[in-house]
């Protein structure tokens, strides 16, 4: 072999070394991770619906819808819907509140049908430590207190933090968080009430969700 | 391969005289940026720790083919799949904090702390030497990123130990604990900026424990921390 070669031919046994180690890692992993993917966003869809409410499985039972004006992203949106006994019980949906402090807020909003909230959660976001952050269950009980609200409780118009002439308290040092999420709370609710039959149809001989 | 240390010289090097964070400053960002608390830190001390005793050991096994003018290129590949194949690893078993550290595992390739072993250490010693001493600057590193954690998690949260199950399982959870119930917290320490006062403390003890004990033993013979490299 000439001797300039030598380096490349060495440089490629590398190469093809190191993809022989994440083929192997992947092909071992690979499976475990989906698993654990479809558990974590299970489990963050039972902290809004409980497990013993419904009787389908909802990540199998989807929809996907695109409204950009009132679910904040441009992205075709997947909704959970769960059932009970066949009858509609509630759908999640992923919902962005664009306008944060630091960028977009993702939450989960869980609505019953007939449009009473089933509960909020926050899934990520880069709110300000110690200020914004109080959004999250971990930290404080504020995204709790939307659960059995709805357009009627309170009223639509007061769908807003108090420094905006709304129902809703803010956190000192921290207006325009709990604004974006009590926004994209009310424009979440606004869509359910304007779409809830489709939300829940089931398409009529659609055979897999491929 | 003039000399050949001993094995606990490597060791004292590795998570003492020379360590990562403390001495070569080395690795900062993800040390900065991960160590706001205990499990944090320690999930991705962890992480680094085996990513270098894999990078080493591969290193120096293969060292007899490692031409001048490739060098380089193949250090970055045994690190960057070292890296994905941890980040594999860890998103199977230890999932929520694989997700709770985000970009930072893969950001442990941007780590100097590990070319600059490979470079200085790994492609000059055979690999039994190699992989303590990649387990012996994963230990320092560790360990300054975990009292880091320790400390700003006190002072920011007042807790210790705070969703250790993420790294434990349900027996983590127990050892989660309040240091100060109902307290305000400390945004100083929670933020970025507390990192580096915190690193600069620790630093400065680092520094105040050894002239204390340097001073007594010979004012004469001021010998300097062995040998530190300059990766």
């Amino acid at each position: 072999m000439k001797a300039e070669l030598r380096p490349a031919a060495a440089l490629t046994l590398f190469a093809l070394g190191a993809a022989a180690l994440l083929a192997v890692t992947w092909h071992f992993t690979a499976g475990r991770i989906a698993e654990q993917e479809r558990q974590a966003a299970q489990r963050a869809l039972f902290e809004i619906v409980p497990p013993e409410s419904h009787d389908n499985d909802m990540l199998d039972d989807t929809i996907t819808v695109r409204a950009p004006e009132f679910l904040g992203t441009k992205k075709p949106v997947t909704v959970y819907r769960a059932r009970r006994d066949g009858e509609p019980y509630a759908v999640v949906m992923p919902v962005v509140a664009p306008n944060g402090y630091s960028g977009p807020i993702h939450l989960l909003v869980g609505i019953l049908a007939g449009g009473r909230l089933a509960g909020v959660r926050v899934v990520s976001h880069q709110e300000t430590p110690g200020l914004g952050d109080k959004i999250e269950s971990s930290k404080t009980d504020w995204i709790l207190q939307f659960a059995g609200l709805s357009l009627d409780n309170p009223p639509q118009g007061e769908w807003a933090v108090r420094e905006d002439g709304g129902a809703f308290d803010s956190f000192t040092g921290a207006t325009v968080t709990p604004r974006a999420v009590v926004g994209a709370i009310r424009n979440a609710l606004i869509y359910f009430r304007d779409h809830e039959k489709a939300l829940f149809a089931t398409t009529p001989q659609r055979p897999d969700n491929s | 391969m003039s000399s050949v240390p001993s094995h606990a010289r490597i060791f004292r090097d590795g998570v003492w005289h020379n360590n990562a964070g403390l001495v070569q400053l080395l690795g900062l960002c993800p040390l900065l940026a991960v160590s706001n608390t205990v499990v944090n830190a320690l999930g991705l001390g962890l992480a680094t720790m085996l990513v270098l005793v894999t990078t080493n050991t591969i290193v120096s096994t293969t060292r007899a083919a490692l031409r001048p003018e490739i060098r380089i290129p193949v250090f970055v590949l045994v690190i960057a799949s070292s890296v994905t194949a941890v980040e594999l690893v860890m998103n199977a078993f230890f999932h929520d904090l694989y997700r709770t550290l985000g970009i930072f595992i893969p950001l442990i390739v941007t780590n100097c702390a590990i070319i600059g072993r490979a470079e200085a250490f790994a492609s000059r010693q055979d690999p039994g030497r190699s992989a303590l001493d990649g387990l012996a600057t994963g230990l320092g590193f560790a360990a300054v990123l975990v009292v880091l954690g320790a400390m700003r998690e006190a002072l920011g949260q007042g807790t210790l130990f705070a969703n250790m199950g993420l790294l434990l399982g349900p027996t983590g959870r127990h050892l989660e604990l309040t240091l100060i119930p109902n307290y305000p917290g400390f945004l100083l320490a929670v933020l970025p900026p507390g990192a580096f006062l915190g690193l600069g403390l620790l630093v400065a003890l680092k520094n105040h424990l050894e002239n204390r004990r340097a001073r007594p033993v010979s004012q004469a013979a001021a010998t300097p921390a062995a040998g530190r490299s300059p990766a």
